[in-house]
């Protein structure tokens, strides 16, 4: 199967202005158009490896992403999201183009695909078993999911847990990690052998860069796993590594506050979320120092 | 001419579409979604055994949205709930209009069908006890200035939106069918007269389907929100589908709409249903709704202008014309809503004096 590194710079660039990328990530497959440079270099950079679909085939999702027209050509140059014919979110400017990218693709999953229960929440893997890290934005989920994924845990996801609805695995979604202000230098420091986009100033959350998903997390993106535990983290500047059992009811209620379709999917969600901790052992989990919460985890033993 | 998009080949026989790519599926798919029609498509097939048919990249769009659409009518019929609480002291009877009828009496017209506010049709003289009594129940009007208010109080046939405080459910308090400065003005005393109870809810009640169907209509013909314009016209096709099989019903049809003032929106409603979805309609009844046809000239244009605008709102269902074609229909639509200054006074207070949102 073509990957997107199959391409040349130049032919990337010219498929995604027509007719469009058809990027597969996960089990989707996405339409991209796109002629900002800034979203070409960024899916080179961080997507080599991902399969590309063939014309002819079923694309899950068309986005497009495209500088504004008129004035703002020249004045304060724009990007607009642009989902098959709908705007949902409002134009960035251009130099946010790839984080918008980004957040682009989340936005497609997490607002239609219910045939999964949702969760935003990092999800990692070892032997076959998973931990799931919700967490609200702030909380050092994305940090903890980084630092993992470069130290031998597999990446199934950084911001999407999918949960399948009928055997309760994680379908894996592996895509760049996302990684917010202090983040950044901290994570280059801690893995100088993994790939980063170029940090973006003053987006909406701070200064945002990507971190590229390990070749081996992209390579065995459907292999599923099953849930073994539920982790909660939380960075506390200074802490000594403390994993704290949690009951399942309170993990029940806080995962629940961290899905996006938990709601929506009435019944069925119940069932899955009953399903999720009644599979994992739950825990809240405050740390200061990666090296030492990688040796917690690595230390879990599956229930 | 604009080729047949297919999910309106769909929508005409879904029979015929069992064979079709996973291309063609994208494409239609992509039209649906657009034209807000992605669970109705699901029920449409699941009607017809046909699901099996439907190659499993695309089956898994049409399960993502009947789980929502699922979701979606549990939420209203738990909102009709409440509204009926909510006005049971006031002894008004809940007249339930479009979509949440269409839901409460189990239609076929409501299997898929999405929609954002619960309709609801009281006498004028009611209103203020029934406002009272939502007020009480958490719900009340959103952010609207004074000239909002007064253009809704005044002018139209329904109070400002109301929003509940906690559920931010939407309801749109009715007490006709158009504005009260447009020309055509069908009698609501007369509708509310013809309300018959929905099955199996004591408090609830909906429009005689005559009337259901001329409602559709000015909501589809008289309105100039035609996003949804395909959406609506497959209301018509399913509620025409449905309440035709009473014979009566054809021959009471036109005379209704007579009586209401409604025969031009009728005739056009008939006219594009059977044009774009097929609908079938007997012998006889074009005739009978002849004295609704427009002049040979507006009614080329009007062919022109709906030909594009009922067609899902997607760039593969367009040409040239077609955002012309959208926007003189929604200049037409508030034409037919006031008078020229009123409406140019409007227009220009919405341009340049309104706070934006």
């Amino acid at each position: 199967m073509l990957t997107v590194s199959s391409l040349t710079r130049a032919e990337l660039g010219e498929r995604l202005a027509r007719p469009g990328l058809r990027l597969q990530t996960g089990s989707f497959v996405t339409c991209i158009g796109s002629a900002i440079p800034a979203v070409a270099d960024g899916i080179a950079l961080l997507y080599a490896e991902y399969p590309l679909q063939d014309a002819g085939g079923f694309a899950d999702f068309h986005v497009s992403l495209q500088g504004s027209g008129g004035l703002r050509r020249w004045v304060r140059p724009q990007v607009r999201f642009d989902y098959d014919g709908t705007r949902p979110f409002e134009p960035l400017p251009v130099a946010q183009a790839f984080a918008l990218f980004e957040w682009s693709m989340n936005y497609c999953v997490s607002t239609r695909v219910h045939g999964y229960l949702l969760l935003h929440a990092a999800v990692v893997e070892r032997d076959g078993v998973a931990a799931i890290l919700p967490a609200p934005p702030g909380s050092g989920k994305s940090t903890l999911c980084a630092a993992l994924v470069t130290r031998g845990w597999r990446l199934l996801s950084d911001e999407l847990t999918m949960v399948r609805l009928d055997t309760g695995e994680i379908q894996p979604l592996p895509r760049p990690v996302s990684l917010k202000n202090a983040s950044i230098e901290l994570m280059r420091a801690f893995a100088p052998q993994a790939v980063f986009s170029r940090p973006v100033n003053a987006t909406a959350k701070g200064t945002v860069a990507h971190m590229k998903a390990p070749t081996g997390s992209v390579r065995r993106a459907q292999e599923r796993a099953r849930p073994a535990w539920i982790v909660f983290p939380r960075y506390v500047a200074g802490a000594a590594p403390h994993l704290a059992p949690m009951a399942p009811a309170r993990a029940f209620m806080q995962v629940a506050e961290n899905a996006f379709n938990y709601s929506l999917l009435a019944a069925a969600g119940f069932k899955a979320l009953t399903r999720l901790v009644d599979a994992s052992t739950c825990y809240q989990f405050t740390y200061s120092m990666l090296d030492d919460a990688i040796d917690v985890f690595d230390r879990l033993t599956p229930p | 001419m604009i080729a047949t998009p297919l999910l309106v080949q769909l929508l005409r026989q879904p029979g015929q579409l069992a064979g079709a790519s996973l291309a063609d599926w994208e494409l239609m798919l992509r039209q649906a979604a657009l034209a807000n029609l992605t669970p109705a498509l699901y029920y449409l097939l699941d009607e017809r055994g046909l699901l099996d048919c439907v190659p499993a990249p695309a089956r898994a769009h049409l399960e993502w949205a009947r789980a929502a659409f699922e979701r979606h009518a549990q939420g209203v019929r738990f909102e009709v709930l409440k509204i009926c609480q909510a006005l049971a002291s006031t002894g008004v009877p809940v007249v339930l209009l479009k979509g949440a009828a269409y839901a409460m009496a189990q239609l076929p017209a409501a299997a898929g069908r999405l929609f954002t506010d619960v309709d609801v049709l009281v006498p004028k003289a009611r209103l203020a006890v029934v406002e009272g009594a939502l007020i009480l129940a958490g719900w009340a009007c959103g952010h609207h200035d004074a000239y909002d208010q007064r253009y809704y109080r005044e002018w139209m046939h329904e109070l400002p939106p109301m929003e509940h405080f906690h559920r931010r459910s939407l309801i749109d308090v009715h007490h006709g069918l158009l504005p009260q400065t447009a020309s055509a003005r069908p009698d609501p005393a007369t509708l509310l007269a013809g309300a018959r109870p929905i099955g199996g809810h004591a408090a609830l009640h909906m429009l005689a389907p005559a009337d259901m169907v001329l409602h559709s209509a000015v909501h589809l013909f008289y309105d100039g929100e035609l996003e949804h314009g395909l959406r609506d016209l497959l209301d018509l096709h399913r509620l025409l589908a449905d309440f035709g099989r009473a014979p009566s019903f054809w021959q009471e049809l036109p005379i209704r709409a007579c009586q209401l003032a409604l025969a031009r929106p009728l005739f056009y409603a008939l006219r594009y249903a059977t044009s774009v979805l097929h609908t079938p309609i007997p012998a006889g009844v074009s005739l009978a709704v002849d004295a609704g046809r427009p002049n040979c000239v507006l009614l080329a244009v009007m062919d022109q202008l709906f030909g594009r605008a009922l067609l899902p709102a997607h760039a593969s269902c367009a040409d040239w014309l077609t955002g012309t074609a959208r926007f003189l229909l929604y200049v037409r639509a508030n034409w037919l809503r006031m008078p020229p200054l009123m409406l140019a006074r409007h227009l220009f207070r919405k341009a340049f004096m309104s706070p934006k949102a």
